[in-house]
């Protein structure tokens, strides 16, 4: 969703915007000095969103262990971090969490692909069928959305714990919770996130385009890969862009459906933040916030890059 | 008459193209759904597993130990989503009002760069941030404002600060999308015609903003009612919520069919939550 | 770490007016622990799946039992006792080794989760400490290996806190922020030793009216920590917590002060002793027991002792002088004979289990809302 916001904006034209903003200066705030306390307390808000990260990044360079004082200047946290010397603690160890990140890539790498396809075909099919049940496919999609995961990640936990009981009675084969188990619960509640953005995209596009594909000779095939897709890619990267970050930052599911050797990076973070006082721990959120402001930077770009050439 | 055929191919080959969305929801979403619905209806074990016979004990259990629970959580909910609706509301009208689209898309990217950090990580900033030798503390204290240090962490207010941090982009987009489309020049209208501020924002501004708004508090209150890392990481004792409570039925030597009711009046809250919403969006569109 | 622990030593050397040269000699004598253990031929490249306690390993254990077998071992961990009972009643989700407490194993024994254990396939098993083989929950020594022990009680900051404390009663009354850990046994078991009760009480009046009594006493506690209560503590958040003994003496050791203090009051307090055991379907027994012997080696068993904190059931290592004197003659980590008569082992209480769950959820919903 937040994708598209930002999606529509760069890629809309609009040319009524310029004297919309010159009305609005004039207009509704601007009178009595409200302008001034309103970008306070927009400025606020701001204030609000980033001051944590600050803190935390301040803290990872504080040459203390302890938190309420400054002592100065220490890259010491970092390199504790490099040298696996952190705390007394087992967990915390740099191996055990690279580990950790590459599950998480994993898993998140899998889920978003399984339902970025998955969804942009359900996405298509409602925007351009017309078959009965089609309202009923409408309000499933919605669910996943609007049900806590809580109860998501649990109901799909004793779904499985069903499923494994079965399968070592009739079968004698022991299954288990791991990455698959993960994956299916992440793909779950992803198909619903990239079909709705990819519908919004689709409601923007012109179907006459495809009923022309189809008038000069070409099939189904063709046209879908030819027109449709072109014209959707956006609303599609946007969606598995989505899925990724959901499945990449989500706890409560994978907690409940995760198994041996399948830790991800919430988890293993998780349990780092419960068990862990050390100074280190700010130190790997830096490093966390940074890497993850690269790849938000650098899937924009990409994303701009992208539609800049349509 | 070729074209024809092929079209109606299409519309056939469109319900083939939803089936993978629907066996998987179906399968992997709405059938352990309905086991935890039969699930919430049983008895249980010495063991706390669910077991036969039938029962409304746990749901019994619900609406009367649990009602505290469901209660407060209902509250630090509602008060998160009300903040965030005083946040970003404004906020939305800022980057809105931007001049240049470069300010207006770093403005975007900085309320939406946070959301995409671990949430973990967000959160237990805060559990740094409100702690006792935090920077608030501290600050507090070297200002003489306090004499000791406050307790802000483990205490409902915690949790909602968390949520509301946590929640803020999903507030602020949906406003702003519907602010993007909202026309300005209806403000100038209004006050031509002679209303002041106050009355434009009230009849003109807010009644077309109100789709992102309901849409905004939608998508804040759901997550907020159902969190439980929030609570577990900042909440202690004072912040405790359903979600909590639910979890510990599934997690430790809890009573499984307990949580599973609590886990369906949880989603019944919602969806009745919900169901205002689309009545009220219904009542719009008339 | 270990030079906070010498420093604390010599201080109480100094309060004895002991020699202090001949003891600063022989504790710089403490030999770097030796492993002399050998892995058996034939389990390389194959996997081991262990399940354990947050903070309740040394940092190196496990690197080492992978290079010295040329296996890989995926370790996660779990931070109660509940959590792996319910997790195991659901199906075994892979692990070959977990290190439950004295009641899971007798619960876990009892709902057939367990493999049995041939202890004469570990030659290290010898090194463990008579005491603690043959206990209740395992009175024939068939499905569990006994790895470290420990207690349950007060830690607190000293800055806040300034009367030692000695009682529970001293926590109840205390003005200030308190942690509890997520427990209900433990606490329970508190409470119903208090009231004069069975800690181990399978009567659920007995056991309500304990809630009622920890309830009326909780008035100061600000969260119910699982299994990080220690954290709180070391952060500032709370001026005293209920906690685990080595969890509590890891803090210590990590922030170079002595700010904190570990006790356990008069009135007595539990004693939890874990062990190893093989989990039905391990995916790969044999390897497990040869883990298991691994970690009863003494010069394993001296550097987990070092790192954990906590006193362990293995002779062997105590006696193979590898482990400080500072750590051994510490009478609150190892705790004495005179204090281990105040120490009780909590038990598998049956269909009670349920009643002890319901308690709680009472304990949490009435004392925050």
């Amino acid at each position: 969703m937040a994708d598209d916001v930002l999606t529509r904006h760069v890629s809309h034209e609009d040319d009524g915007r310029a004297v919309d903003r010159a009305r609005m200066r004039r207009g509704l705030w601007m009178q009595r000095g409200g302008q001034a306390s309103f970008n306070a307390l927009s400025w606020a808000g701001f204030l609000f969103l980033w001051l944590p990260i600050f803190i935390l990044i301040f803290y990872s360079f504080n040459d203390s262990r302890q938190l309420n004082e400054f002592r100065g200047f220490t890259l010491q946290w970092y390199q504790n971090i490099f040298d696996n010397v952190a705390g007394s603690n087992v967990q915390f160890s740099t191996g055990l969490m690279m580990q950790a990140f590459r599950n998480s890539l994993m898993v998140s790498l899998t889920a978003t692909i399984i339902a970025t396809i998955i969804g942009t075909m359900v996405a298509l099919s409602l925007a351009r069928g017309r078959f009965p049940g089609r309202r009923y496919i409408d309000s499933l999609l919605f669910l996943p959305v609007v049900i806590p995961e809580i109860t998501q990640g649990v109901s799909l936990a004793m779904f499985f714990q069903l499923v494994f009981e079965f399968m070592r009675r009739v079968d004698g084969v022991a299954w288990n919770y791991g990455f698959t188990t993960i994956i299916i619960g992440h793909v779950a509640f992803n198909i619903s996130y990239v079909a709705i953005v990819v519908r919004a995209r689709l409601a923007n596009m012109n179907p006459r385009l495809e009923e022309a594909a189809y008038d000069l000779g070409a099939n189904g095939w063709q046209t879908f890969w030819r027109i449709t897709f072109p014209q959707i890619l956006p609303g599609v990267m946007a969606g598995a862009l989505l899925a990724f970050t959901l499945s990449l930052d989500d706890y409560v599911v994978t907690f409940f459906n995760n198994g041996p050797g399948s830790t991800t990076l919430p988890i293993f973070v998780y349990g780092m933040l419960k068990t862990t006082v050390t100074p280190e721990i700010n130190a790997i959120s830096t490093l966390m916030l940074v890497l993850s402001a690269v790849i938000v930077v650098f899937s924009l770009v990409m994303q701009r890059n992208l539609m800049g050439h349509r | 008459m070729v074209a024809g055929l092929k079209r109606a191919l299409r519309k056939h080959n469109a319900f083939i193209l939803s089936l993978p969305a629907l066996f998987w929801l179906l399968v992997f979403f709405i059938t352990p759904l309905l086991l935890v619905l039969v699930l919430s209806f049983m008895s249980r074990d010495i063991t706390g597993r669910g077991t036969l016979p039938f029962t409304f004990e746990q749901y019994e259990r619900v609406f009367t130990t649990f009602r505290p629970v469901f209660v407060s959580s209902i509250n630090i909910a509602l008060i998160s989503t009300v903040v965030c609706l005083l946040i970003g509301y404004p906020l939305a009208f800022y980057i809105k009002t931007r001049r240049s689209d470069a300010v207006r898309n770093l403005a975007l990217f900085l309320v939406i760069l946070p959301f995409w950090t671990n949430f973990l990580v967000r959160t237990y900033a805060w559990r740094v941030i409100l702690g006792q030798s935090g920077p608030v503390n501290t600050t507090l204290l070297s200002l003489g404002l306090v004499d000791e240090p406050v307790i802000f962490l483990n205490t409902q207010f915690a949790v909602i600060v968390g949520m509301v941090y946590t929640f803020l982009p999903f507030m602020v987009l949906p406003i702003y999308a519907s602010v993007e489309r909202f026309d300005f020049r209806q403000v100038e209208a209004a006050r031509d015609l002679g209303a002041n501020d106050w009355h434009t924002f009230w009849r003109v501004v807010l009644p077309q903003t109100m789709p992102g708004v309901v849409a905004g508090c939608i998508l804040v209150f759901i997550p907020a009612i159902g969190a439980f890392i929030t609570p577990d990481l900042l909440g202690g004792r004072d912040g405790f919520m359903i979600g909590n409570l639910i979890t510990r039925q599934y997690k430790g030597t809890g009573n499984v069919p307990l949580g599973a009711a609590a886990s369906m009046v949880l989603m019944g809250a919602v969806m009745l939550s919900l169901l205002v919403y689309i009545r009220f969006t219904a009542r719009q569109e008339r | 770490m270990r030079k906070v622990l010498t420093l604390f030593t010599l201080l109480a050397l100094m309060g004895m007016a002991l020699p202090l040269m001949a003891q600063d000699e022989e504790a710089a004598e403490t030999p770097e622990p030796v492993i002399e253990w050998e892995c058996p031929e034939g389990f390389a490249g194959q996997t081991l799946n262990v399940w354990n306690w947050a903070t309740y390993i040394g940092e190196t254990t496990i690197s080492t039992f992978e290079e010295l077998c040329g296996v890989s071992v995926v370790y996660d961990v779990y931070d109660s006792n509940e959590a792996l009972i319910a997790r195991l009643r659901q199906g075994n989700p892979g692990y070959d080794v977990a290190f439950p407490g004295e009641y899971a194993i007798a619960i876990l024994v009892r709902d057939g989760l367990l493999e049995q254990i041939d202890t004469g396939a570990i030659p290290n098993y010898e090194n463990i400490d008579e005491q603690w083989l043959g206990l209740y929950f395992d009175p024939d020594e068939e499905y569990s290996v006994p790895y470290l022990w420990g207690t349950f009680g007060v830690a607190y900051n000293v800055n806040v806190v300034e009367e030692p404390i000695t009682s529970w009663e001293q926590v109840w009354a205390h003005e200030g922020a308190v942690v509890w850990v997520d427990d209900p046994r433990s606490i329970l078991g508190i409470g119903l030793l208090l009231l004069g009760y069975d800690p181990n009480s399978d009567d659920r009046d007995e056991i309500f009216e304990a809630a009622e009594y920890i309830l009326a006493n909780s008035g100061n506690v600000v969260a119910f920590a699982a299994d990080d209560g220690q954290a709180q503590l070391a952060r500032g958040d709370a001026d005293i917590a209920l906690e685990y003994s080595g969890d509590v003496f890891q803090i210590i050791a990590d922030c170079e002060c002595d700010d904190f203090v570990y006790v356990l009051p008069d009135e007595g307090s539990i004693a939890d002793v874990a062990a190893m055991v093989l989990l039905k379907d391990a995916p790969n027994p044999e390897l497990a027991l040869v883990f298991m012997d691994y970690i009863l080696d003494p010069g394993v068993m001296s550097l987990i002792v070092m790192d954990v904190l906590y006193p362990t059931t293995n002779r062997a290592a105590i006696e193979s002088g590898f482990i400080p004197d500072e750590i051994l003659n510490n009478p609150v980590i190892f705790p004495s004979s005179e204090i281990q008569e105040r120490l009780f082992l909590l038990e598998d209480v049956g269909e009670a289990e349920q009643a002890y769950n319901d308690a709680w959820d009472e304990i949490l919903i009435f004392g925050g809302n």
